[in-house]
């Protein structure tokens, strides 16, 4: 989880994800973050996430990307 | 619906660009985000350059300017010519249609049909389906179908989930009956209940313009400024639409036409951006290679004239010489979506023209 929790901050460092409790209702990932975010975990889990899983809720918490991450064949 | 067309086959294809480029990176101080986050979006999304018309440049104008390159060169002659079929999402005026100031700017002759189609990037699918049917009536002549749009106009400068992106550009490309060309199968989808997706809220009869509808604003909270005269994209809502209707419907286009995926010489689709293609590259199980995705990094995204620029830039004088078993597909504002399968090759001409109109 802390893989996540590093990346997202790589990503905006500007905010602090372990405070919230949904990323995209506090407003800390829009659209192009999750693209970039998308991009990210692919690279650095070696997976390839399913373009119908990329939906913002899929990547409101850390717990929820981490779900993702496992769905697309990788243990976090 | 699905359809096929006998004896019908593309001529020839001039891609028409206006001369002036703007860098992907000159652009960011206008975006109200952090720097570092919108340098990100270069790679991915393939923000590199993109090609905008002059203020004083309208949508016929670059179609004019390439169908005189085409007359003065001699690729078409103007007795050949049977209709103009003109599809563009940003007309000169409401009136008078952009086929007839074509017409008439081209002195063409007074017995040519001139036809308009409002219709967005799936506008190439669209134009080649009506261009085939005219065809049933026109014995020997020929249509020449123009793709044009200059969305530079309808975008706000101020918002990064369109303006990135967006290319204005033309394409002219010509059509012909041909007793020996392969069939063309066409299936062509649309779902107006999702039509929000994609819009210019004001500028119609719906809600026309006014000093009220000019006011930008970030109305949506999400820091992209923009008015009610501007086109609006829901961008997670179109990736959405792209991913799960696009592969069932190239799969399904395949099967109608008795192709198989592995004989395809040439995945050409309409380019929204790099990411979005790699998506469904990797859902069609297809591999990058046969899926040009280099226009939106090139040229922007031109629209409705998305297809025929990527066959140009990409194949060039190639479909002059050789012959490639192709499967276009087009999707975006309707919401609409379509895929051809097609054999492109023997042209008569395959370029590029730079207007400086």
């Amino acid at each position: 989880m802390n893989k996540i929790y590093e990346i997202l901050t790589e990503l905006r460092p500007e905010f602090d994800y372990k405070q919230s409790k949904d990323f995209i209702a506090d407003g800390l990932l829009d659209s192009f973050d999750i693209v970039s975010l998308v991009v990210e975990l692919e690279e650095k889990f070696n997976v390839t996430i399913d373009a119908l899983d990329i939906v913002p809720e899929n990547f409101g918490s850390a717990e929820a990307i981490s779900k993702v991450i496992q769905k697309n064949g990788e243990s976090v | 619906m699905k359809t096929v067309f006998r004896k019908k086959k593309i001529t020839g294809i001039l891609g028409v660009l206006p001369e002036t480029e703007v860098r992907f990176e000159d652009e960011i101080p206008n975006y109200n985000f952090p720097e570092k986050q919108t340098m990100r979006l270069k790679k991915i999304m393939g923000f590199e350059k993109h090609r905008v018309v002059k203020d004083t440049t309208a949508s016929s104008d670059l179609c004019v300017s390439g169908l005189n390159y085409l007359l003065e060169k001699k690729l078409i002659h103007k007795y050949e010519i049977g209709a103009i079929l003109v599809v563009t999402t940003t007309p000169d005026h409401f009136i008078p249609h952009v086929s007839n100031i074509i017409h008439g700017k081209c002195d063409l002759n007074n017995d040519v049909i001139c036809i308009d189609i409002n219709q967005g990037c799936a506008g190439f699918l669209h134009g080649l389906m009506q261009a085939f049917m005219l065809l049933e009536h026109l014995g020997d002549k020929k249509v020449v179908l123009f793709n044009t749009d200059t969305l530079s106009k309808k975008v706000s400068r101020k918002d990064r989930n369109s303006y990135p992106l967006i290319g204005d550009a033309a394409a002219v490309t010509v059509v012909e009956n041909d007793s020996d060309a392969k069939d063309i199968y066409l299936n062509m989808y649309n779902d107006g209940k999702r039509r929000e997706a994609l819009i210019i809220p004001a500028g119609g009869s719906r809600l026309p313009s006014s000093s009220e509808t000019a006011v930008v604003k970030d109305s949506d909270d999400d820091g992209n400024l923009r008015s009610l005269d501007n086109l609006k994209m829901d961008g997670s809502e179109v990736f959405t639409f792209v991913q799960t209707e696009v592969p069932p419907l190239i799969e399904e286009t395949l099967k109608l036409a008795d192709q198989d995926k592995e004989l395809i010489d040439w995945f050409l689709f309409h380019q929204p951006n790099k990411f979005m293609l790699k998506k469904l590259a990797e859902k069609l199980e297809v591999p990058y290679e046969k899926i040009p995705m280099n226009i939106v990094e090139n040229f922007g995204n031109p629209s409705g004239a998305s297809i025929p620029i990527n066959i140009v830039h990409n194949l060039g004088s190639l479909v002059m010489i050789n012959k490639y078993n192709c499967c276009l597909s087009a999707f975006g504002s309707g919401l609409t979506w379509g895929a051809m399968t097609i054999e492109l090759g023997g042209m008569d001409f395959c370029e590029m023209l730079i207007s400086d109109c």
